[in-house]
């Protein structure tokens, strides 16, 4: 949980990192909350660098006569943290302060210590931070897609992951299913993880990856909009449509 | 005595069995109805607004006045999507329904595109009159085929949950009712394939098949040798080698990869025809990130170089965790072409490439000629809301929603504070698309 954080020295409190656009972690939400303060950013901190983030930043760029390119590297982060002496982090993660840097390190402990009881179960947990979700999609879709993902797919190699979220995808532009992700994760009969309840299982870290490998543009289906298993499914039908390519234990159709 | 008491408390015991089982049985019985009324009124909206969606293009069909018909053609287009979330709540599964569905989709798209064309400057064509006339009649077989579903179901007291159970058993004759309704109606939609014209049966749909390729097929040991050479990850421990099945319209192989070290396996895929590497992914568990999100994407490019696809130039990127994903599209002469485009993924904790996609590359990549813009940038820029301040702009060759390749002024701008991405078709002046970033 504080790994994404490493102070190289006592007066930045940023890393060495260079950010640009689509970068996330703690040195963004450092970012924001300096450029906020001095009134450059009027976003959200999130610790998403963002289109908003982005513009700020040029803005800061061009007022503070530096090269206009929306970058932040080392010379911009120098130049805020002049910008913003006065600014003190709410956070426990960015004090600079040598007095609290006890307080920090016990509740850093105290952090460190929850998330371990909680990382035996599920790996998930230490990206709370920090979530990216691609445009036009929210962190509630991805999970409700890894749930799906789960539970049909658990047993099948990562790329029949990927292959079982492009389906749903796939769904979602072909005229014969409904037009939002719920509505073909929930259309009655469509999966069978829904109907006997394996889509409330906790996904791991693998399901939720092949959801975004897939929101992201990859379809090891190339358009399929079906999929089966030729060892349980009787259905006549299904067994009729043109069949793509098998991946694990299914068979992916059109 | 001892007696007394047994049999007192086992009958006490009964009785409370009795009861409990008793109450489960009535939730049950609720939850079972409470179902069974959804899919009732999923039902019965769908044959009500089915019957409306009919009426509706019929009085389409009537009006003389531009004035009134593209609000009528908007209430089509409203039931016939309303109609499809009915259907979305039926248990139909592995139904062959699909058709219909398709059906009133595209009902839904001709009537949408139509309601909101000027139709004082653009009347319907007579080939338009001609699709509406049709979609009438067939949309009457629906009506009809549903309304006589609706009439047993309500005479023969069916239910909807028997549908549910019949249709998830294994060998039976699937002798229901219902279902024999269904299939009946989505038989005369094969009668139903209705025309829509070239304008409206191309979309997205259409956009993620693979066009017919050109060029020498490859064999399996050369879809292995092309794979090796894209895989960042040299070492494996196994590797084979699939073909598609036969519904496949452009055939292609699957190569997956188990790799030793660093532990994980990579997966591609390559066209038979010219050997066009389509996609890898590699997965394997990344580490602590070291890399900056900009060094990964130069990472990136030098990888695409090393590939050979030239003019590539990122245009997005965007950090998940342990991994950057970059968005790289084809710019030449400072133009950019949007449908060739690649993704890639790379690890942030070594700066490796673990995922290449280049679907839409394959599909759109040819030899083209750039026409030049009729209008200025000046000229374009005034067809954008004067409200939105222009951050960046330049040209760009774009797919727009009927599928077809248009030169546009791309503008990027914000407005409050949002940001979004307009296209100015460079040649008519039309605002093609506008995206909020």
């Amino acid at each position: 949980m504080v790994n994404t954080y490493l102070p190289k020295d006592e007066v930045n409190a940023f890393t060495s990192q260079v950010l640009t656009r689509g970068s996330t972690g703690q040195d963004v939400k450092e970012l924001q909350s300096r450029l906020k303060f001095i009134g450059f950013f009027k976003g959200k901190v999130d610790g998403v660098f963002g289109w908003g983030t982005y513009w700020s930043l040029r803005t800061f760029q061009k007022e503070f006569g530096m090269k206009v390119d929306g970058v932040a590297g080392p010379k911009l982060k120098e130049k805020l943290v002049k910008a913003t002496k006065n600014y003190k982090a709410s956070g426990t993660a960015s004090n600079t302060n040598t007095n609290t840097n006890m307080n920090t390190n016990k509740s850093n402990n105290i952090v460190s210590k929850i998330t371990k009881t909680s990382n035996s179960s599920n790996k998930n947990n230490n990206k709370k931070q920090v979530e990216n979700a691609p445009n036009g999609y929210t962190n509630n879709d991805i999970k409700l897609m890894a749930n799906a993902v789960y539970g049909e797919s658990r047993g099948e190699p990562y790329i029949g992951q990927v292959a079982v979220a492009a389906v749903i995808l796939n769904r979602l532009s072909s005229s014969s299913f409904p037009n939002s992700i719920s509505g073909i994760i929930y259309q009655p009969g469509a999966f069978t993880a829904v109907a006997d309840g394996q889509i409330n299982l906790t996904p791991n870290a693998n399901a939720k990856k092949a959801v975004l490998d897939a929101i992201n543009g990859w379809d090891p289906t190339t358009g399929c909009i079906y999929y089966y298993n030729p060892k349980t499914a009787t259905n006549k039908w299904i067994r009729k449509r043109p069949k793509i390519l098998t991946i694990g234990e299914h068979i992916f159709c059109k | 005595m001892k007696n007394a008491i047994m049999i007192g408390a086992l009958s006490v015991a009964l009785i409370g069995t009795g009861y409990w089982g008793y109450t489960k049985h009535r939730d049950l019985q609720e939850m079972h109805n409470q179902a069974e009324n959804s899919y009732q009124r999923a039902f019965n909206e769908l044959t009500y607004d089915v019957d409306l969606l009919h009426d509706k293009i019929g009085a389409t069909l009537a009006m003389n006045s531009k004035a009134s018909l593209s609000p009528a053609l908007a209430d089509v287009w409203r039931l016939s999507i309303e109609s499809k979330s009915d259907i979305a709540q039926l248990p139909l599964k592995f139904l062959p329904f699909d058709k219909t569905q398709a059906f009133l989709t595209k009902i839904g798209n001709f009537s949408y595109r139509t309601a909101v064309r000027d139709l004082e400057k653009e009347p319907l064509t007579d080939e338009e009159y001609k699709t509406l006339k049709a979609i009438y009649k067939k949309s009457e077989s629906v009506q009809n085929g549903l309304r006589n579903v609706q009439s047993d179901i309500i005479d023969k007291d069916l239910s909807w949950i028997d549908v549910q159970t019949v249709s998830a058993q294994k060998e039976a004759p699937r002798d229901n009712v219902i279902i024999n309704g269904f299939k009946h109606v989505e038989q005369t939609k094969s009668t139903v394939d209705q025309d829509f014209g070239p304008t409206f049966t191309t979309g997205p749909e259409q956009s993620k098949e693979l066009k017919e390729l050109k060029g020498e097929k490859i064999s399996e040991s050369e879809a292995k040798k092309i794979a090796k050479f894209y895989f960042p990850i040299k070492n494996y421990k196994d590797i084979a080698v699939n073909k598609s099945l036969d519904g496949s319209k452009e055939p292609f192989y699957s190569v997956s990869m188990e790799h030793k070290n660093p532990q994980g396996d990579s997966y591609m895929e390559i066209t038979e025809t010219g050997g066009h590497p389509l996609f890898f992914i590699t997965n394997r568990d990344i580490k602590k990130q070291q890399i900056s999100l900009e060094d990964a994407g130069k990472s990136g490019s030098s990888y695409l170089k090393k590939q050979k696809y030239t003019d590539m130039e990122i245009y997005d990127s965007s950090q998940y965790d342990t991994i950057g994903v970059f968005q790289f599209v084809k710019t030449v002469n400072d133009v950019r072409i949007y449908p060739e485009s690649i993704q890639l993924k790379v690890a942030l904790d070594n700066g490796k490439v673990i995922g290449f996609n280049a679907k839409s590359y394959v599909i759109s990549n040819h030899k083209r000629n750039i026409p030049n813009p009729k209008l200025t940038k000046a000229q374009a820029r005034k067809k954008v809301n004067p409200n939105v301040e222009v951050q960046e702009e330049r040209l760009a060759i774009l797919l727009n929603d009927l599928n077809k390749e248009v030169l546009c002024y791309e503008f990027i701008g914000t407005l409050g504070d949002d940001t979004y991405d307009i296209y100015v078709n460079a040649m008519t002046g039309e605002e093609e698309k506008v995206k909020k970033l």
